[in-house]
């Protein structure tokens, strides 16, 4: 693995999400649901739900939970940064969003790519897969639990086999 | 109205004469499958356009009269009196006129086509959890039982708030977030549906709004002013007809400047303003809990706050693996055209187990060679070959001794003479009887013989060479039916 590229590596690991993303949506889902408790930022629930206890510690759990809901109230702070971004687009007609991205989107993308380390250092191993909540409509952050147990995620090879033996049966 | 989705609902059937998925007819079939945008199979009540880059609601006839009323009295007004005014007052004016419409219609095509902050539908997934939440918190209902409305109470800064379920989206809205009748969206901080920009008027598109209202309300005001000095000056038929334009809408967008102002600085919603929902008329303790405290900040709040993106995605490809979200009732994603696929599967098995058939025939020496070249040490597995080969003959009684150029040429010659032999059987429509057929398990005993001369793994692949046989087998049964 030393000797790929980088791109190649890239294309690899992303190729196997796509394989992961396929296993994920033939398991069960563990839905978070979204704590409206501090208005309507976005928060999500940070209480432990009893079906992901055999599989993950509670520490870790609440750590990304808690990580990603930082990275949210990063993203929707009203402060100096956020008013200077504003007050530059209404000045331009907000014709300046064609060129920059928003903060907003910028943290998103930090997320998306936290959500992908977490998936690759703590829940595939433990067979599950956690989904970036931007792709539920930031209504839920969704656990997929392989039938498989601890080995359902965690390798390319082992999310091949489900997805073609259900392309062969008809 | 759905969007997009055209094909009609086709059955998955299991096709006997179609074994094989892999082969080359399937790939441009599948290549010529169009992978459709989000936008295309979306289930709200909007219109799209240029690909999925606008977003507008389903009537659109008010917008046009909008934009029509805008361009023709800044038309009329540029053109008519901007003129007389440049030269006799300050040629300011028309350069300030000139920056304000700019402005107003930029705001206004952007309140228009932006997504206002459509939530989108819940997957099937989603939609069972909730109402498995539902079920235990609400336990089990007997006959003759109504169920109580769904609602979740929530404490906001000191507030209970109601989240109500949507019976469209299966989902429990946020607050503020309210389903629009017209556009069978749940859009996040609903404030209203407004026909004059053609769109409803969300938490992304709320700046806009204002922006729009509060920008025509000077422009109007700045027409109005000059086109009445303009008359009070020289009298003209144009600035008659500006001047009734410009009274009637003074009016109205001054005063919904005015209103939409009230609200900012509250941090109210249409919505929530007319249902009354933080008034205290409600009850003493009754409050906004929303409200930042004073109205600079509820006003840099809406204007200048972070504008978070679209959570439809709509230029974003639907994957064929993903579920489809509970209201959409075909499956034309996750289901093929499957009877098209195996018509043409069979049709495909047909030609090219006759191509087979006809090349075994014609070519047998030259096809046994071919296969065996696939491997390693072709000339050794060639001259090996001589030895087991007329030892092969007795143990096959169906091979035809009479066809020529057969009895040599190894295991692969054993399965191609069966086939020609079925062949031939066919043609004189015979009755093909389980001894003549050349079954699988008949070539295994061959391979094994062959293995002490040669890698079998160099020489063919039982297993390929057994599923082609079987094909081919299977394309001529076809063929016999035709």
């Amino acid at each position: 693995n030393t000797f790929l590229p980088a791109a190649t590596v890239d294309r690899l690991s992303f190729h196997n999400l796509q394989e992961l993303r396929h296993s994920a949506s033939l398991a069960t889902k563990v839905f978070i649901q979204r704590d409206y408790r501090d208005g309507t930022i976005c928060k999500f629930q940070t209480k432990f739900p009893a079906e992901l206890d055999s599989r993950i510690e509670r520490s870790l759990f609440e750590e990304t939970l808690k990580t990603l809901n930082c990275y949210y109230a990063e993203a929707e702070k009203i402060g100096g940064q956020s008013y200077l971004e504003g007050c530059l687009a209404c000045a331009t007609a907000y014709i300046i969003f064609l060129c920059m991205e928003t903060r907003y989107e910028m943290i998103l993308k930090k997320i998306s790519m936290y959500i992908q380390e977490q998936n690759e250092k703590i829940y595939t191993p433990r067979g599950l897969l956690l989904t970036d909540p931007v792709e539920r409509g930031m209504r839920v952050v969704s656990f997929a639990k392989s039938q498989d147990g601890p080995a359902g995620f965690g390798s390319p090879s082992s999310a091949h086999s489900p997805a073609r033996s259900n392309q062969l049966s008809p | 109205m759905h969007l997009g989705v055209e094909e009609p609902i086709r059955e998955c059937q299991y096709n006997q004469i179609c074994t094989h998925n892999s082969s080359p007819m399937d790939t441009p079939h599948t290549k010529k499958k169009k992978i459709k945008r989000k936008w295309q199979v979306f289930q709200g009540r909007n219109k799209f356009y240029c690909n999925g880059r606008i977003m507008m609601a389903k009537q659109t006839g008010v917008f046009y009269l909008t934009m029509v009323l805008i361009l023709v009295t800044s038309g009329l007004f540029f053109a008519f009196d901007c003129p007389f005014l440049a030269s006799n007052l300050t040629p300011a004016i028309p350069a300030i006129g000139g920056v304000l419409f700019i402005f107003v219609m930029g705001m206004l095509l952007r309140a228009s086509f932006t997504d206002p902050g459509v939530l989108p539908r819940a997957t099937p997934e989603e939609a069972a959890d909730i109402e498995r939440q539902i079920d235990t918190t609400n336990g089990p209902s007997g006959p003759g039982y109504r169920p109580p409305p769904r609602t979740r109470e929530v404490l906001i800064n000191g507030q209970t708030v109601k989240l109500k379920y949507c019976f469209t989206c299966k989902i429990f809205r946020p607050p503020r977030a309210s389903h629009c009748s017209l556009c069978d969206n749940c859009v996040e901080r609903f404030d209203h549906h407004c026909p004059w920009v053609g769109n409803c008027v969300g938490r992304r598109n709320y700046r806009f709004f204002y922006l729009f209202i509060l920008s025509l309300s000077f422009l109007t005001i700045f027409i109005f002013a000059f086109v009445i000095t303009h008359i009070s000056i020289f009298l003209d038929g144009c600035t008659v007809l500006e001047v009734v334009v410009c009274f009637f809408s003074v009016w109205s967008i001054v005063g919904l400047s005015g209103f939409h102002t009230y609200l900012i600085s509250s941090n109210q919603t249409t919505n929530e303003d007319i249902k009354g929902s933080w008034s205290s008329k409600r009850g003493k303790g009754n409050y906004n809990p929303y409200s930042y405290g004073n109205f600079i900040t509820n006003f840099c709040a809406a204007l200048c706050g972070p504008l978070p993106p679209s959570l439809i995605d709509r230029r974003g490809f639907v994957q064929p693996d993903t579920p489809q979200p509970a209201a959409q009732t075909n499956g034309s994603g996750a289901c093929p055209s499957n009877q098209v696929q195996s018509h043409m599967c069979a049709q495909d098995q047909c030609i090219q187990s006759t191509k087979f058939v006809l090349q075994a025939a014609t070519n047998p020496l030259l096809h046994s060679q071919t296969v065996i070249l696939g491997g390693g040490a072709p000339l050794q597995a060639k001259t090996s070959l001589g030895g087991p080969c007329s030892t092969l003959g007795p143990s096959q009684p169906s091979l035809p001794s009479s066809i020529p150029g057969l009895s040599c040429g190894g295991e692969l010659m054993a399965l191609r003479d069966s086939e020609i032999h079925c062949h031939h059987h066919l043609h004189h429509q015979h009755f093909i009887s389980p001894e003549e057929t050349p079954s699988p398990p008949a070539a295994l005993p061959c391979a094994t013989h062959l293995g002490h001369h040669v890698h079998p793994a160099q020489l063919f692949d039982p297993a390929s060479q057994d599923s082609l046989h079987e094909d081919s087998v299977r394309g001529l049964v076809k063929l016999s039916s035709v």
